[in-house]
């Protein structure tokens, strides 16, 4: 070791001018390219401060309402969410979105999660426990909470029927219909409709089609009820999230209306079937069903 | 000892001391003595025409295949959906076993404070396997920016041969202040800071994902290479490399040095990316007949490939000795 230090020592001899120079000028370079690039990383800031990184998330991301700071920090950025859902449900998001690049978000309009891989794929997939995996059945999600929010649009307030494809022909989004295939999730567009009055978005909500089941199977058996829960890999949900509710304007017209309830896990489904363009009823961000009971 | 010494020296942006005439083994003194007046510049070109080999050498087409079927694996297995390799580069599942890279393991930490298992098993298996494969082998073997960053450097020394621009250097000690800065940010921000413009992790998820517009942070990146510095990304900000750099450390896979043959003509260092731990094959450079190249070294092999005496060579530490 010491043999190194006098080495050492005989390296320092006073660097010829030019060297000098040279490295005065890679300290200035280095110092103006950490400025440079540690700058550039912090732009990611903005997007998240004005709010525009906050998006609708799969289940179990760990988050409030107002803060997402938790699931930004713990998210991996890997994808391995995407690769597991059945209906493609989940995307990542972009460069825009700031720190918020590469955190998996659902455009429920496009493609909502209808639950359909029942065990909740994504939060297993999840290495980091960014989606955390406190999480056992889609009731216990709380991604957002669905609000009517143009009554006016609606085809049940205004005691319509709904007859075709709820998107129209070229609408890519999936869904799961026990009925045709339990097992594959198929486009919307292969299943029109012929509805007396419009009831889409109670008719195809995950949490109000596990109801029913439960409800069936009790009625039916009992005792096999534990039984049915398991089968479908799923607890019977403890809440309705969506009834239709009549409303009498005194013009002999029947009217429903979506009414949102404490069940609702903001899966979005509901914003993603509503034929109306654009949607009657969408998914808020600001709430879930704790806060909205809490409040 | 020295290796470790040498390597982090290195890893963080020192330089390693030449070694002085008393730390030299007698041995390689004699042979720097003895080379005294004695390599001719016609000796040098004859070896050098009898060593040249076509644009893929041996290594670089090694290494190419090797990279771009790794990236492909990801992608065929989306694609398919054969669930060989789910995830990215930043995390994935190999056939079921968790994987994490471990720079943005470490950012996650940091910004988290909090570590699931699934997390350490994944950092754990790669920290493993690094540590057996050679840690920056990472940058050169799998990483999608190197190889990106590698194809557009030959229009950066294109445009430095032609005088049309001049490379401009950095002092590479910004590296470890880089690795410092983006850990403190994940820290106190508790955002995943790097993450953000980690080109590694965009080119990974690009190709999997699909593009976006983050791949024009990845453009500017590269043209600031092409005309400003070469290998500049690498060179010195990623941290990623620097994390490797230290796994490297007890890496039996190594670039030997034997002085020898060489003719300390700088072939070797012309063509690396991280001409610095090729400091020992200057003349008395080297403090023994046979030394290892540090660990900031990538493994890419492009030294092997283009020294015309063949003074450098993989070796695989311990295995070699078995073999022999």
């Amino acid at each position: 070791m010491s043999e190194r230090k006098t080495a050492k020592k005989r390296n320092k001899r006073p660097l010829t001018p030019k060297r000098r120079e040279q490295s005065r000028r890679e300290f200035l370079r280095a110092t103006v390219l950490t400025a440079g690039v540690v700058g550039i990383s912090l732009l990611g800031f903005v997007p998240v401060m004005q709010g525009k990184a906050m998006r609708l998330r799969p289940p179990g991301a760990l988050k409030t309402p107002q803060d997402e700071q938790e699931f930004f920090a713990s998210c991996i950025k890997c994808g391995q969410c995407v690769q597991v859902c059945p209906v493609e449900a989940i995307k990542l998001a972009d460069l825009p979105d700031g720190f918020g690049i590469g955190l998996p978000y659902i455009d429920a309009r496009a493609q909502a999660c209808d639950f359909s891989c029942d065990g909740l794929q994504c939060v297993l997939a999840c290495p980091t426990g960014a989606l955390t995996h406190d999480l056992d059945y889609p009731a216990d999600t709380r991604m957002g909470f669905a609000r009517l929010a143009r009554p006016k649009a609606c085809l049940a307030m205004q005691g319509k029927g709904f007859k075709g494809q709820a998107r129209g022909a070229d609408y890519q989004g999936l869904l799961r219909y026990e009925e045709v295939d339990r097992w594959n999730p198929i486009p919307v567009a292969d299943y029109p409709y012929d509805l007396e009055i419009c009831d889409l978005c109670v008719r195809q909500c995950p949490i109000e089609i596990r109801i029913t089941q439960c409800e069936t199977a009790e009625t039916d058996k009992p005792q096999q009820l534990a039984r049915v829960a398991q089968q479908m890999g799923n607890e019977c949900p403890p809440k309705h999230a969506i009834t239709l509710e009549p409303v009498d304007q005194g013009d002999g017209i029947k009217r429903l209306r979506p009414t949102v309830q404490e069940g609702c896990v903001g899966c979005g489904v509901c914003e993603m079937i509503c034929p109306v363009e654009s949607a009657a009823i969408v998914v808020d961000l600001d709430k879930n069903a704790d806060t909205v009971m809490g409040g | 000892m020295d290796y470790v010494k040498d390597s982090l020296l290195q890893v963080f942006g020192y330089k390693r001391p030449r070694p002085s005439k008393d730390q030299q083994s007698p041995e390689v003194r004699k042979i720097y003595e003895g080379k005294r007046g004695a390599l001719s510049k016609a000796d040098l070109e004859a070896l050098r025409d009898e060593h040249k080999g076509p644009f893929f050498s041996k290594w670089k087409k090694r290494r190419w295949i090797t990279l771009i079927i790794v990236n492909l694996l990801f992608v065929a297995s989306f694609y398919f959906d054969v669930q060989l390799v789910e995830g990215s580069l930043t995390g994935a599942r190999v056939i079921g076993f968790h994987f994490a890279d471990l720079n943005s393991a470490l950012q996650v930490a940091l910004a988290y404070k909090h570590i699931v298992l699934n997390l350490v098993i994944g950092m754990v298996t790669v920290f493993v396997m690094w540590m057996l494969l050679g840690g920056r082998t990472f940058c050169a073997w799998v990483c999608p920016y190197h190889l990106l960053s590698e194809w557009t450097e030959y229009l950066h020394l294109w445009l430095v041969e032609k005088k049309i621009i001049k490379n401009h250097t950095f002092s590479r000690k910004v590296r470890s202040v880089f690795y410092i800065i983006f850990a403190l940010l994940a820290l106190v921000t508790g955002y995943t800071v790097f993450e953000t413009i980690s080109p590694t992790g965009i080119l990974s998820r690009a190709l999997i994902y699909g593009p976006g517009i983050a791949l024009l942070w990845v453009g500017v990146l590269l043209l600031f290479e092409v005309f400003y510095s070469r290998r500049a990304w690498c060179r010195y900000v990623c941290p990623i490399g620097v994390t490797y750099g230290m796994v490297g450390v007890l890496s039996p896979i190594r670039v030997k040095y034997n002085a020898e043959a060489c003719h300390h003509e700088g072939d070797c260092r012309k063509v690396c990316m991280v001409p610095h731990v090729l400091d020992l094959t200057i003349r008395g450079g080297a403090s023994d007949v046979n030394q290892d190249v540090t660990s900031d070294c990538t493994r890419c092999g492009m030294c092997v490939d283009i020294c015309p005496t063949s003074s450098l060579t993989f070796e695989v530490k311990g295995l070699s000795k078995m073999l022999k």
